[in-house]
């Protein structure tokens, strides 16, 4: 397993694609929202922690079809599935990979753009903790969102679909925690915290099933 | 004989074409008689007026609209569990329903919320669920459409269902926290079941008792399609 993290995290960074790109795309989104609303900085950074964590969710969602598209097209993951390791072992390998080459870099990156947003001071720790907990869910609903639409030709698309309405629970209470600052996000934490390790116990299972479905 | 015995799309089918026509007089004639009852022969709110009397039509559609993805979940995971073609195809011909019952549920709402709330829309806990609902509606439709294989589409779909309710159920919840830092309290949802008088209960007893049985005459008429449509391509891949 932890050569599979290994070798993934190796091609996202040798592709090109990776770091760089996930996090030139969160920091265009978060700067462009200026360009949008205006520079206020009182409406900035009332709105920043919403924003942060929508930038989080679309910069996750760009990587998401590479997971499992290229292992499909060369066959790459029929030799895995015949391998020792269960696929819902395979399944939560990858989405590690791809917590550690997406979730990781934003939620470092979400810091510097909070400042960029005028985010409250006091809301720094929250926004690091929320991601910190909340992108290991993103990534593994994504994995099972990329096994789902894997054998689909041109299913980015379809891929945002499926994924979007499952990340909305983890967005709404991850930003409400953000922008309540000091006003007792304890218990909203602890919630993130539960779905974070929900997805992470039960969706490789689902992965495994969606892949074998594929793989028939 | 037990109930799996339908699970046989030919038993399906001749079962069916016999109830089908029972369940439709009786589905049309409880609506009929629930609405008629509910428009005009029950008194005016003495608040709302007579705009109350949407609630005929708006609490039956919303039920159905939760119990269409009930009986979808139900069905996918007998498609998973024991691989009846029957219950795979029943829950695709559910979907589309479902999203008509959502559909007219927050369109009644809205037409109630105008005069009442003096908006159309507002970004209450329940209307935010039935928004939710409704695009997780359409992301299973969407995926049966992209899948060229049936079987495949069929296991895609249960597991996707499955993994759908409970992210439905969460977002149902997490809604409520997020929505107390924008709304006032949730005078806005009242849980209008409970309280409405017997005046009301009645006639709507029978409206929601007439749009179960219409979901299921409809859900039967669309899997019976579903069924030959996917025996005409079974013909036309053996004279091929």
């Amino acid at each position: 397993m932890w050569s599979i993290i290994l070798r993934d995290i190796k091609l996202a960074i040798r592709s090109g694609g990776g770091f760089s790109l996930t996090l030139a795309f969160f920091l265009i989104v978060i700067m462009i929202v200026p360009f949008g609303v205006g520079a206020n900085l009182d409406l900035l950074s009332r709105i920043a922690p919403g924003l942060l964590w929508i930038g989080a969710l679309l910069s996750c969602l760009l990587s998401l079809d590479r997971i499992f598209q290229l292992d499909w097209e060369d066959g790459t993951l029929e030799a895995l599935a015949t391998s020792p390791i269960p696929l819902s072992g395979i399944a939560i390998a990858k989405a590690t990979a791809h917590w550690i080459t997406t979730g990781l870099p934003i939620t470092l990156a979400s810091l510097p753009l909070g400042y960029l947003l005028n985010l409250n001071y006091e809301a720094y720790f929250w926004l690091f903790t929320t991601l910190a907990i909340g992108t290991p869910t993103l990534s593994f609903i994504g994995t099972f969102g990329a096994a789902i639409t894997v054998g689909i030709r041109r299913g980015g698309l379809l891929l945002s679909l499926l994924v979007l309405p499952l990340y909305i629970p983890t967005l709404m209470l991850g930003a409400q925690c953000v922008s309540k600052g000091t006003n007792n996000p304890l218990e909203l934490l602890a919630l993130i915290s539960a779905i974070s390790l929900m997805c992470i116990a039960l969706l490789p299972f689902a992965c495994a099933i969606a892949l074998r479905a594929n793989l028939k | 004989m037990s109930l799996w015995e339908y699970a046989n799309p030919a038993k399906f089918m001749a079962l069916s074409a016999r109830i089908l026509p029972i369940l439709a007089i009786a589905s049309s004639c409880l609506l009929l008689i629930g609405l008629f009852w509910g428009f005009f022969l029950t008194p005016a709110d003495y608040k709302q007026g007579s705009t109350v009397k949407i609630i005929f039509l708006h609490v039956p559609s919303a039920l159905m609209a939760i119990n269409a993805w009930l009986m979808m979940l139900i069905a996918s995971l007998i498609w998973l569990v024991r691989r009846h073609h029957v219950s795979a195809l029943a829950a695709k011909a559910a979907a589309p329903i479902g999203v008509t019952m959502t559909l007219i549920a927050i369109a009644t709402g809205a037409i109630w919320g105008k005069p009442m709330w003096g908006t159309y829309w507002a970004w209450d806990p329940r209307l935010t669920s039935f928004m939710i609902l409704l695009v997780f509606y359409f992301g299973y439709l969407a995926l049966w459409e992209a899948i060229e294989d049936k079987d495949t589409a069929a296991d895609l779909t249960s597991i996707l269902c499955i993994v759908g309710s409970v992210f439905a159920l969460l977002s149902r919840y997490a809604v409520n926290f997020w929505s107390q830092g924008l709304h006032q309290g949730a005078s806005l949802s009242l849980d209008k079941e409970q309280h409405v008088d017997n005046a009301f209960y009645f006639p709507l007893l029978i409206c929601i008792a007439g749009m179960v049985l219409l979901f299921i005459t409809l859900v039967l008429i669309r899997t019976r399609t579903e069924i030959r449509s996917r025996r005409l391509l079974a013909l036309r891949l053996r004279n091929n």
